[in-house]
This record gives structure tokens, C-alpha cells and sequence, in this order.
């Protein structure tokens, strides 16, 4: 287990959100967290990235307590996106991608040979070689959200944490980003944790779904184990066919309406 | 008419944006701004000094009448010029960097309300009669103030330390308060009223060295922390949740920065007075040279705010002659339409 939640109390102030969780993520697996609208699955992921202090529980990462290792050496370790970033205007694609650097520098050893090759690879891994001198408010949607990634894969680390990684992204942009993260899958031998809301791409892009609802898991396993019509029911009070993907052979999930 | 549509095209693409000037350059260009800014503050004044006269007053002062108001009167009206410009330029650049908002000034954590209490009531309260003991109740009033917004921000932002919203309006809250005290006492206090209005409009007139010697401490304290603080400070541009994936301690960060905002900024306010506008401005004018690298932005304001300071002073001694204007005064009036510039730009500016 690279990744663990064991027994996890989350909650922003007095209001608990999930209570009482236990979710492994194995080394080398693309895990997607499923679920409705507030039922804690950006809440959770923030708590493995160490963003959040679970309440009660706690979470391992590699065996260790993530709360008591120093956060530096955790963020050489685990990259954690979060949810729609904002960069402050005129910072360029290179600058962005550069202070993904950060825990790997000191106060006296501010830049190396190290961070520019970190920072060469990580723009020519996400297809942005050449475009490392543009603002990043001139970029498009999609190409903004894979410099975003690019910053986390400067980190360096090997598990990465990302928050609806193709939000406000539309349909095309959405694949291109699934498609890197399936590259960094399967060329890096990365480990990847991300909450997505589609059903259908999490479905074809994922190794392993966890569905939530209300704070609690309620299935986990591979998209065919996990998409099923019951299941649907039950987690979305959606009711649906779930017939054969005609491309990858996943599960494609058909809403016939909700259910009252 | 034609109804041709031309289509719109993006920005040249491909092209390096990167139009910045290189820091080397810019460097030397603010510290030549400084020292003509300097060089004009002791050589211009109320009083016609000849060049050779202010040459000799430097080098060898043999107790003139010129000697005397250049060494005792300008050359600590500038050194206290150049510190106050340094410590207000990078505290407003902390403080918008750490707040995200680009309208924030350091006067926003309530050093000057703080700073103008504690003068008024040690002139009140203790019968202080002299500028160097006000100076020292005004940086105690500026401290003291910050530190209680601090710990409200604090109680109002929960574990991860006090959010820049929570901070706002806690210095707010407390600065409306205290000037509401400070109101109350100068209506009662005639003496003490004197010594406000010209506290209030900010001027580095008439100080002496030992005020410039006073603040040194606090100035130089507040800029190791400021530079210290630089690099998280870029990382925490990002956003909070992206500063702790990056391994940021950000409620340290959030001190530190916090810190050297107070020193830096309650050291000039209670000194110089109420020039906490200075601080808002210059950041906007440091930032295109810089860009969103806080390592560059905290340098170059800490150099416009100085040459800023002392050439809205020079412009003082000169508009109003046989009098002079407040350089408070000057920079408002100066500082004024450049707002009105600012806020004119097309799109509003995102930190």
C-alpha cells in the first residue's frame, strides 16, 4: 500500500463530512473516486494530500504517518493537485512549472541544473516544450490544466493526487488530460489517485473506481465490479443501463432518469 | 458600411513573451532613480544652498549657517526618507502578496490607526512631550495593534493560521476602533491634536538623525524577513492548497511575512506618519518591471518606494516655497490620478 485511510474523521469546524474511513491505494494503480455532489471524495483526496488534518484516523503514506513526516520530504514523495488553481497574472508556463521545484530547494540553493532538466522534462512530458515562455492566462483551457500538471510532475514524485483534473474542460480537453495520465501510468509507472464526476471516462481511464456517497465507501473495485445498475442506484439514485463501451470494452453508463 | 469580419486573431504565438528587463539592469536603473532622488533631497530645499556650499558641508563642516541645515536638517530628512521609501515599498508588496489582492495596503493591518492611539495617548495619558518619545510609543502602538489583529485573524482563520480575508477584516475592525478613540481623545486634547494632524499628514520633515537611527533597527529586521520570506511567498501566489502540496509550511509563512509587514511598515508609519499609501502604489509600478517573482517585486518596490518618497519630498520643498508641503500631502495628490490610471486598465488585475 503506497497511499492509506485508516479510519479517517474529516470534517471542515464542527461539521463532519466523512467519518470512520478506510481506503488503500496500491503502488502503480489509477484509482478514481466516484460520487455524488458532496459526498466528501474532494474532501478525502485533500486529507491523503495531507491538506486537511483528518479529526480522527489517520493516514499512512508508505507505512509512515503523513502527519508527522516533515511536509517537504512528504511533497518530494506524493504531488497533490487540487481543484481548479489559479496562478497570479503573467506568470508564464515556465515559471509555473518551475515552482513545482520547491521542495526540492533551500533558502541558499534557490535553482540547480537538477530543477531545469525536473522542469524540461516534466513541459515535454505534458506536450508543452515550446511554450514555456507564454503566460499562462494565454493558454487554453486544456493546455492550462496540463501546466498545471506539468508543475506537479516537476515535483518528481511517483503518486499523484488530482483533484477533477478536467473541470471546466470541454469534452476533447478532458480525454487529452486523461490521456496523460494514463501515459504517466503506464510509461512512468506512476501512481494516480483522481476524483472525476464523468462516469463513462473514469470508467475507461481508471484500474480501480471507489465509489462514495455520504462520507462512506460503498463499492470498490475495478470499473466492471463497480458500475453496475444497482450500484448506480444506490450511490447517484440514478437509474441506468450500463451496456459495453463499443471503444474500450468498459462499462458506459446510459441515465435513463433519477429516481424519487 | 463593410461587413467584412476580420477574424481575431490570437496573441503572436511561438514569439518568447518574455519582454521583461533583465534584474541586473533594472537594478542599477532604481538605485541611479535613488541616488538622484537622494542627491536632489539634500541640495534642494527652502533655503538656497550653492552645490559647493552642500559639498562642504559633507565633507568638512566647519559649523556654517549651511553647514548646519544641511547636516542636521536634510541629511537626516533623507536618510529617514530613504528608509521609510524602503520599509513602506516592501511592506505593501508583502502585503498584497500575501492577501492575493492587489488594493491591499500595510496600513490594513492596523499599524497606523495603532501607531496614531498610542502617540495620542502618550501625549495624553503621560504628558510625552518630546518626538523621540512619541516615536517610540507610536512603534509600540503599531506593534501592539498588528499582533492583536494577528491573533483575531488568527481565531477567525482556524488551524491553517489566519486566511488573508479573516486578516482584513480584523484589521479593519480594529483599526475603526482605534481611530474612534483616537478621535475621541484629540477632540478633548488640544496639544495632542497639534501633534496629530501633522502626524496624520505624513511628513519626514524636521526629524533629526536620532528618528532615522530609532527605526534603523526595525527597518533592517523587517527586510531580512521580508527576503526570507520571498520564496514562499511565490509559492503561497499559487493558492494555499497548492503552496501545502509544494510542502510550504504556510501558517509559518503566513508569520513571517505578517511580521516583517509590521516591523517594516509601523516602523515608517510612526515615524514619518500616515504614508501607508505609499506602500499601496508602488507595488503597481514595481510589478511590470518584475513580474509575479516576489525575489525580484520585494527589491525593486523597496527601491521605487525610496526614490518615490524622497522625490515627492524634494517636490514639496519646491511647490509651495517660502513654505512646504507635506510629502504625505504630494503623494496623495500624485497618487491619486495614478489610481485612477490603475483602475482604468483594461481587465482588473488577479495576484
Amino acid at each position: 500500500m503506497r497511499l492509506q485511510a485508516v479510519g479517517v474523521r474529516l470534517g471542515y469546524g464542527d461539521r463532519v463530512i466523512v467519518d470512520g474511513l478506510d481506503l488503500g491505494i496500491e503502488a502503480g494503480t489509477v484509482t478514481t473516486i466516484i460520487g455524488p455532489n458532496g459526498c466528501g471524495k474532494s474532501t478525502l483526496l485533500r486529507a491523503l494530500g495531507r491538506l486537511l488534518k483528518p479529526s480522527g484516523g489517520e493516514v499512512l503514506l508508505d507505512g509512515k504517518r503523513i502527519d508527522r513526516m516533515p511536509t517537504k520530504e512528504v511533497a518530494r514523495i506524493l504531488g497533490v493537485l487540487p481543484q481548479a488553481p489559479t496562478a497570479p497574472e503573467g506568470l508564464t508556463v515556465a515559471d509555473l512549472v518551475a515552482r513545482g521545484r520547491h521542495p526540492h530547494q533551500t533558502w541558499y540553493r534557490q535553482w540547480s541544473s537538477g530543477d531545469e532538466a525536473a522542469v524540461g522534462e516534466a513541459l515535454a512530458m505534458t506536450g508543452l516544450d515550446g511554450l514555456g515562455e507564454r503566460p499562462l492566462d494565454e493558454l487554453s483551457g486544456g493546455q492550462r490544466q496540463r501546466a498545471w500538471i506539468s508543475m506537479a510532475l516537476a515535483q518528481g514524485t511517483d503518486l499523484l493526487l488530482l483533484d477533477e483534473p478536467t473541470t471546466f474542460l470541454d469534452l476533447a480537453h478532458q480525454v487529452e488530460v486523461l490521456e496523460l495520465v494514463r501515459r504517466l501510468h503506464g510509461e512512468h509507472g506512476r501512481t494516480v489517485v483522481m476524483v472525476l464526476h464523468d462516469l463513462n471516462l473514469a470508467a475507461r481511464y481508471a484500474d480501480r473506481l471507489v465509489a462514495m456517497r455520504a462520507g462512506r465507501v460503498i463499492a470498490a473495485g475495478t470499473p466492471h465490479e463497480v458500475l453496475t445498475e444497482p450500484l448506480l442506484a444506490e450511490v447517484f439514485d440514478l437509474e441506468a443501463k450500463v451496456i459495453e463501451d463499443p471503444v474500450a470494452g468498459t462499462p458506459l453508463v446510459v441515465p435513463v432518469g433519477v429516481r424519487h | 458600411m463593410s461587413t467584412a469580419v476580420t477574424p481575431v486573431r490570437p496573441p503572436a504565438s511561438g514569439r518568447p513573451r518574455s519582454a521583461r528587463p533583465r534584474p541586473s539592469l533594472v537594478l542599477a536603473g532604481l538605485l541611479g532613480a535613488v541616488a538622484v532622488a537622494a542627491v536632489l533631497s539634500v541640495m534642494v530645499g527652502a533655503r538656497p544652498v550653492p552645490p559647493a556650499d552642500v559639498w562642504h558641508a559633507l565633507t568638512g563642516p566647519t559649523g556654517t549657517e549651511n553647514d548646519i541645515v544641511v547636516s542636521s536638517l536634510r541629511v537626516p530628512r533623507t536618510a529617514l526618507g530613504l528608509l521609510a521609501g524602503v520599509a513602506l515599498g516592501v511592506a505593501g508588496a508583502l502585503m498584497q502578496g500575501h492577501t492575493r489582492n492587489p488594493l491591499a495596503d500595510p496600513g490594513l493591518l492596523g499599524v497606523t490607526q495603532g501607531a496614531a492611539f498610542a502617540m495620542v495617548a502618550a501625549i495624553m495619558v503621560f504628558g510625552v512631550t518630546s518626538l523621540y518619545g512619541y516615536i517610540w510609543f507610536g512603534l509600540a502602538g503599531a506593534l501592539v495593534a498588528s499582533v492583536g489583529v494577528f491573533a483575531l485573524g488568527m481565531a477567525g482563520g482556524g488551524r491553517g493560521g489566519p486566511t488573508p480575508v479573516t486578516l482584513a477584516l480584523a484589521g479593519t475592525a480594529v483599526s475603526a476602533f482605534l481611530y474612534a478613540l483616537t478621535s475621541a481623545m484629540v477632540l478633548m486634547d488640544e496639544q495632542a491634536m497639534d501633534v496629530f494632524r501633522f502626524w496624520q499628514a505624513g511628513s519626514i520633515a524636521g526629524r533629526g538623525a536620532d528618528v532615522a537611527w530609532q527605526v534603523l533597527p526595525f527597518v533592517a529586521a523587517g527586510l531580512v524577513l521580508a527576503l526570507v520570506n520571498a520564496p514562499g511567498l511565490n509559492t503561497l501566489a499559487l493558492g494555499e492548497d497548492v503552496a501545502r502540496a509544494l510542502g510550504q509550511n504556510v501558517a509559518l509563512t503566513r508569520t513571517v511575512g505578517v511580521a516583517a509587514i509590521t516591523l517594516l511598515s509601523g516602523a515608517a508609519v510612526a515615524a514619518c506618519g500616515a504614508l501607508a499609501f505609499l506602500g499601496l502604489m508602488v507595488p503597481h509600478l514595481a510589478r511590470p518591471l518584475s513580474g509575479p517573482d516576489h525575489r525580484l517585486l520585494l527589491p525593486y518596490s523597496g527601491l521605487i518606494g525610496a526614490a518615490a518618497l524622497l522625490g515627492a519630498d524634494v517636490v514639496g520643498r519646491v511647490v509651495a516655497r517660502p513654505g512646504e508641503l507635506e510629502v504625505g500631502v504630494v503623494l496623495a495628490l500624485l497618487g491619486a490620478p495614478f489610481f485612477v490610471a490603475l483602475v482604468r486598465r483594461r481587465k482588473p488585475l488577479r495576484l
